[in-house]
């Protein structure tokens, strides 16, 4: 009987010579994630238990990009804390400031996660990473802290469910729109303490930053973690990057799965999930007249060069319509510099869009992109629950970046299919 | 140990934003937190529950962020535990590290109505609806996940480990 990739991953960074999913292990730990909310609570946390330095400083990362720039008083104490504990620790990946980018596009662009990886991340976005072939999976504030402290932490190994996707991928269906497809299919607990392993020829063909949109949003299915098997896309994507090792595995043929699901990705067209769940899931045909107040582009889901592309591809020459805020989120500096070297920027600013910096601030209501009550917005981010973007009484319609700028130009959830 | 109160009902999916929204996250003081727990899914819970009443929730409870402020809030509003018919994986495990006793039961939910008082036995692995005799069984704590609860929380039985004190 063999292993998932997710079990082999898991299996050598611990002592033992078999691992079966249910197990409840000790993993060792390659990078420990926390950011300027879920930070603080961690270095309490490391404190009280009596540390006074951390396992590996090369091996934690601390990203202060969810309420900065600092919205206000209270979240500049929490980032001046971090900060003070990342220079007191030396922590080698500490960002903030023009340095800083959405954690999840941050890492695997700078090569601090790789391929073979366990990561943890006190962010539950942390999953991402699984679209490099690394095991990576959100956890809580005290986890973190554990792991800062002791380079380990408890798992119990997932049951795998096995998505094998084929056919060609329509016109403007992009890696998004597979996961909203399904999460749509299997529900918001669907994959609830799993892995979700992804393969087929689809997924042989898709580029890193659709991988890296799939696996960030597992989380949105219940899952432990979303993992892609490293194939030549995924050398040519670290290559040059990683700044460790790395190391690609591979389920085994007679690896045992919980469920194995068969998905047509030439039947799909783009995909909108409705409030308040991401499982709400229609096709853009089916959306009806939704007018919207605003557009956003960005985030860990979707905040990538490529994502940017397709935006400008549609924005180009046109403007968001006078009732939208059109706002735009590069998401790491590098991305943002990429965007102007290619002229993107200036097609969004023709568009009339507002280019915030790097920052999840929007995407989890936080600041720089707030709704009133009663306001819509499309956004290519991962949430839509209830008061995620603002007010109790407003709504968040998630899409891929190529529906959200067709919606900014026409004021209303629509494809690119529909603009004239 | 036995947790004794008054239910508070909700329905599935009940995420983190709902039980503390992200406009609060700009502090981790507990009481802080606290003053806004369930806000998005009931403004007025915080001013209606008593200090010891449960959280009853129906299927994946906790989902959406890994946020230990939404289980940080939950306790120092007072509730005594929290029992589901499932739980998000992150909260299910921020909840054992940091010591809010969570209880799963299947057919709980179903059989009884906001305000009705239950009484749960950890130990037995028993919740008794008060006035009568019905009875629900507790899901299973892998020997594990005691152990860090007898031990109150991760980083103590971490410290125990380490023999720290």
């Amino acid at each position: 009987m063999g292993n998932t990739i997710t079990e082999k991953i898991l299996m050598a960074h611990t002592d033992l010579r078999e691992i079966r999913a249910g197990e409840l292990i000790n993993a060792r730990v390659d990078i420990a994630l926390g950011n300027d909310i879920t930070a603080p609570i961690a270095i309490k946390e490391f404190r009280k238990a009596g540390g006074r330095k951390v396992f590996d400083r090369d091996k934690i990362a601390l990203v202060l990009d969810h309420f900065t720039p600092n919205k206000d008083i209270s979240s500049a104490e929490q980032c001046k804390f971090v900060r003070e504990f990342a220079l007191e620790q030396k922590i080698t990946h500490f960002y903030e400031g023009g340095r800083v980018g959405i954690e999840h596009a941050l890492l695997p662009e700078q090569g601090i996660v790789v391929p073979g990886d366990v990561v943890i991340g006190a962010d539950s976005h942390t999953c991402t990473y699984g679209g490099l072939g690394a095991f990576a999976t959100g956890v809580g504030s005290t986890d973190l802290a554990a792991a800062m402290l002791t380079g380990e932490l408890w798992f119990k190994v997932p049951e795998t469910i096995k998505f094998v996707v084929y056919g060609k991928m329509p016109r403007w269906v992009s890696g998004k729109d597979l996961i909203l497809h399904i999460i749509g299919r299997i529900g918001v607990d669907g994959a609830l303490y799993k892995a979700m392993e992804y393969t087929g020829e689809t997924i042989s063909a898709l580029p890193m930053a659709d991988r890296l949109s799939i696996a960030n949003m597992a989380i949105e299915a219940g899952a432990k973690n979303g993992i892609f098997p490293p194939d030549d896309i995924t050398r040519q994507y670290v290559e040059g990057r990683g700044k460790r090792p790395y190391k690609f595995y591979a389920s085994d043929a007679d690896a045992v799965y919980a469920d194995i699901i068969e998905i047509n990705a030439a039947q799909l067209e783009p995909q909108v999930a409705f409030p308040h769940l991401p499982s709400n899931v229609k096709g853009v045909s089916a959306a009806g007249d939704i007018k919207i107040d605003q557009s956003l582009i960005g985030s860990c889901t979707n905040g990538r060069i490529e994502d940017l592309r397709i935006a400008a591809q549609i924005l180009q020459g046109r403007k968001a319509a006078s009732t939208v805020r059109l706002i735009v989120v590069p998401a790491t500096p590098a991305i943002y510099q990429q965007a102007i070297r290619e002229g993107l920027i200036e097609i969004f600013l023709n568009a009339e869009a507002v280019i915030s910096p790097p920052s999840c601030g929007a995407c989890l209501g936080g600041h720089m992109g707030i709704l009133a009550a009663g306001e819509r917005a499309v956004a290519t981010t991962n949430r839509n629950f209830v008061g995620r973007m603002g007010h109790a009484k407003s709504e968040v319609y998630l899409a891929s970046p190529a529906v959200a700028a067709a919606s900014a130009v026409l004021g209303r959830i629509a494809s690119p299919a529909h603009l004239a | 140990m036995i947790y004794k109160g008054k239910i508070w009902k909700f329905g599935d999916n009940i995420d983190t934003d709902a039980i503390i929204p992200a406009r609060y996250l700009v502090t981790s003081d507990p009481q802080e937190l606290a003053a806004h727990c369930m806000e998005d899914a009931d403004p007025q819970f915080v001013s209606k529950m008593k200090k010891g009443d449960i959280i009853l929730g129906g299927e994946n409870f906790g989902c959406g962020s890994s946020r230990e402020h939404a289980p940080i809030a939950i306790k120092a509003a007072g509730i005594s535990c929290v029992v589901a018919r499932s739980f998000a994986r992150i909260f299910y495990r921020n909840s054992f590290n940091m010591g809010l006793p969570i209880f799963e039961s299947n057919d709980l939910w179903a059989a009884i109505k906001e305000g009705e008082e239950i009484t749960v036995d950890g130990g037995a692995g028993i919740i008794t609806i008060s006035g009568g005799n019905k009875q629900f069984k507790i899901g299973k704590i892998p020997p594990f996940m005691e152990q860090l609860i007898n031990d109150g929380g991760l980083m103590k039985h971490i410290a125990k480990k380490r023999g720290i004190k």
